[in-house]
């Protein structure tokens, strides 16, 4: 007897049907695609994205050549050479990231003890020559002077936990 | 039938206007064909599909064309040139040229011959050569392979395409595609889905192994040989091919609509209130919404099923749908020879 | 009619070269090839005999079932044509002879009803507007013809019983799988679910 139900259940493609019935449903199921450039999904305050270094409010940049970063670094793609300036403090001449190698782990952030090399939320950027993909000293100080209040807002929220 | 040599070529060169008439819609069709396509699927994966090009992506099509038809053509190394080259159009003529016999209306048929039927078998059984000449001229394994797996699976489907549409035959009394629809005449359930349901539902499914396409698409089986027969082709050519295959695909929906669905006639013939309205009238609009309704219903075939192992194909074809329609249509017969259903009432 | 003139010798040439092509090419795919082409222009020139029927069954049957399985054996053979050439000489009188014997009975036939006398082919008048050739062929077969015509189909069902006796055989060894019986498998025949209660972990 069962086998007979079965025979026919496979006879009139009822397993098939069903699977029609779901497959239509899901037609008319609210889309989660999002829109991409016109909408965006929210970003967390820890979201590591593109690098920046950081400065005091007094204008003077906070690293300190102590190379923890380049130390730390899984991906090897941090390269400091530092020099003594005529203050006498220790300052890098040559802060380079190679962004090709770097897996956006954030351990430079991390180890830093003067929260100069920090991972901004910034992810839409791109590169169209090569050799651009290495931030100088420059550019990295240049972003960090651009989105310095939004970082300094993520640093904050996120201070309690730290 | 005109006389004068003169009379000839005035009557030859509206001939081609017609065919123009068919073609270049046929054409926009495949191209909103596909658009359609990447909708449908992509609302059933509850995503949103191509919306960039143009308002709603509409103009995502003609990117696409422009895009392979600027391509450049490549010709493998070993590859047989001619056949190469000569395997794309040998696909997609047969497939333009069963539009022919295809009746839009009672007035709108390109050539009214009465073994219209035929034709579009041997027209479907034509589309073959260019996928066995495409995968051997390739000169590629995969290619090879994918070509042999579709002809075969074509071959065989043929078949059980071909009983289905007997059991039309009988029920119709005749092989002209006008007089099968005439036939049906009188409303929803006059038409010979109901009598013919399991041929009905063999054709549907026939015809989806016929244009191989998912769940028999294994000529192309991506994840096993690559693209099949056409992997080698790129640009236009793979255009080609494809513009072949989604043709097939209108041509395979406007038939069902045709031989079961009652083609032009309208649903509401003979229904109380609306049967008097202009709705129950039969028109062209009736005959492309239940054309489109099928098309429907391939892409959401797509979008359900995984794909079939090749020789699950072969024991569907063979073992399953062959006997189911000889069995029908000898129902069919008794139908017809008994009276139970009365033709064009 | 000019251009149904045109139309014929267009196809009758093509039909020719074609049939021709058919025993000169060397490559056999193009000689399956050319057969498909001589076939379909003789289908071509039927058709202007109104015999549509015909025209398209030809092409059903033999375009497009025979000659795509030729295809598929000739395209999955290496065949090597030299070997195949090397008796050429020597059995050339022989076909000779056979192709002249042909020939020859071929013309008594036709010579000896007179049809090629002037005058034996009348034009014959187009058909009547609403003439079926579809119904003609199938009044003509199955009323004066319905003998031949079932023993023509008996003939054809041993011949293919015979072709499936001849090849079948049942290798033992082989790792087949057998679909009918993966399709009919039920879910309790391969899955079996239990129900258990939660055991305190072990060796803590």
């Amino acid at each position: 007897m069962n086998s007979i139900t079965r025979y026919f259940k496979s006879l009139l493609l009822i397993e098939l049907g069903q699977g029609l019935w779901v497959t239509l449903k899901y037609f008319f199921r609210p889309k989660f695609t999002i829109n991409y450039p016109e909408e965006k999904t929210p970003k967390s305050n820890r979201f590591r994205g593109l690098h920046a270094l950081r400065r005091y409010p007094n204008g003077e940049e906070r690293c300190i050549a102590c190379k923890l970063c380049e130390a730390v670094c899984p991906a090897l793609a941090i390269t400091i050479d530092s020099t003594q300036r005529e203050d006498g403090t220790r300052r890098t001449t040559r802060y380079e990231i190679d962004l090709f190698k770097c897996i956006y782990c954030g351990f430079c952030e991390e180890s830093c003890p003067v929260d100069s090399i920090v991972e901004t939320d910034v992810l839409e950027y791109h590169f169209e020559k090569w050799g651009e993909h290495i931030m100088t000293k420059d550019k990295l100080l240049a972003i960090g002077d651009r989105y310095e209040e939004s970082i300094a807002e993520n640093r904050r929220q996120d201070a309690a936990y730290r | 039938m005109p006389e004068t040599f003169l009379d000839q070529l005035i009557y030859m060169f509206f001939l081609v206007l017609k065919i123009v008439a068919i073609v270049v819609p046929l054409i926009l069709t495949v191209a909103y064909y596909t658009y359609m396509e990447r909708k449908v699927i992509g609302y059933m994966q509850i995503r949103r599909g191509p919306n960039r090009i143009g308002p709603l992506g509409l103009a995502q099509p003609f990117a696409d064309v422009f895009k392979l038809l600027l391509k450049e053509i490549v010709l493998p190394e070993n590859a047989n040139k001619f056949l190469f080259l000569l395997a794309p159009i040998l696909s997609l003529a047969p497939a333009f040229a069963a539009w022919a016999v295809i009746p839009f209306d009672d007035w709108a048929i390109l050539a009214n011959i009465d073994a219209g039927v035929l034709y579009i078998l041997a027209m479907s059984s034509l589309g073959v050569y260019g996928l066995i000449i495409a995968g051997w001229a390739s000169n590629s394994k995969y290619a090879f392979l994918g070509a042999l797996r579709s002809t075969a699976q074509m071959v065989s489907y043929e078949l059980a395409m071909g009983f289905a549409l007997v059991g039309v035959l009988i029920l119709a009394g005749s092989m002209n595609l006008s007089e099968i629809v005439m036939a049906q005449k009188g409303g929803v359930f006059d038409w010979f889905w109901l009598p013919l349901l399991p041929l009905f539902g063999i054709y549907v499914i026939s015809g989806l192994a016929e244009t191989n396409r998912a769940p028999f698409d294994v000529a192309e089986g991506e994840s096993e040989i690559v693209a099949g027969f056409h992997v080698e082709y790129a640009g236009s050519g793979f255009a080609l091919f494809f513009l072949a295959e989604y043709a097939n695909m209108i041509l395979i929906s406007a038939l069902t609509a045709l031989f079961f669905t009652g083609g032009w006639l309208s649903p509401f013939e003979g229904v109380p209130f609306l049967g008097d309205t202009i709705l129950a009238e039969g028109s062209i609009f009736w005959f492309l919404a239940k054309t489109v309704v099928f098309m429907f219903i391939f892409l959401w075939v797509r979008a359900t099923f995984p794909r079939y192992r090749y020789d699950q194909i072969m024991r569907l074809g063979w073992k399953v749908f062959i006997p189911i329609t000889i069995v029908w249509v000898m129902v069919a017969a008794v139908i017809s020879v008994f009276g139970l259903i009365v033709r064009g009432s | 009619m000019p251009i149904y003139e045109i139309v014929f010798y267009l196809f009758s040439l093509v039909m020719l070269t074609g049939a021709v092509m058919v025993i000169t090419v060397r490559n056999p795919v193009y000689a399956a090839l050319s057969l498909v082409l001589t076939f379909f222009s003789a289908a071509a020139i039927w058709m202007l005999l109104e015999a549509e029927f015909l025209a398209i069954v030809l092409v059903v049957v033999y375009v497009g079932a025979v000659m795509v399985l030729f295809l598929f054996v000739v395209m999955m053979l290496d065949i090597n044509v030299a070997p195949l050439k090397e008796g050429f000489i020597r059995y050339l009188p022989a076909g000779v002879l056979v192709a002249l014997l042909m020939a020859a009975e071929l013309l008594v036939v036709l010579w000896s009803k007179g049809r090629f006398e002037a005058g034996a082919y009348p034009i014959q008048a187009p058909n009547p507007e609403g003439f079926s050739n579809t119904k003609a062929v199938g009044e003509v077969l199955f009323n004066n013809y319905l003998l031949a015509f079932e023993v023509a189909g008996v003939i054809l069902l041993v011949a293919i019983i015979a072709a499936v006796a001849l090849t079948l055989r049942q290798r033992s060894g082989g790792h087949r799988q057998n679909p009918s019986l993966q399709v009919r498998v039920r879910p309790d025949e391969r899955v079996r679910l239990v129900k258990m209660k939660p055991e305190p972990r072990q060796g803590s």
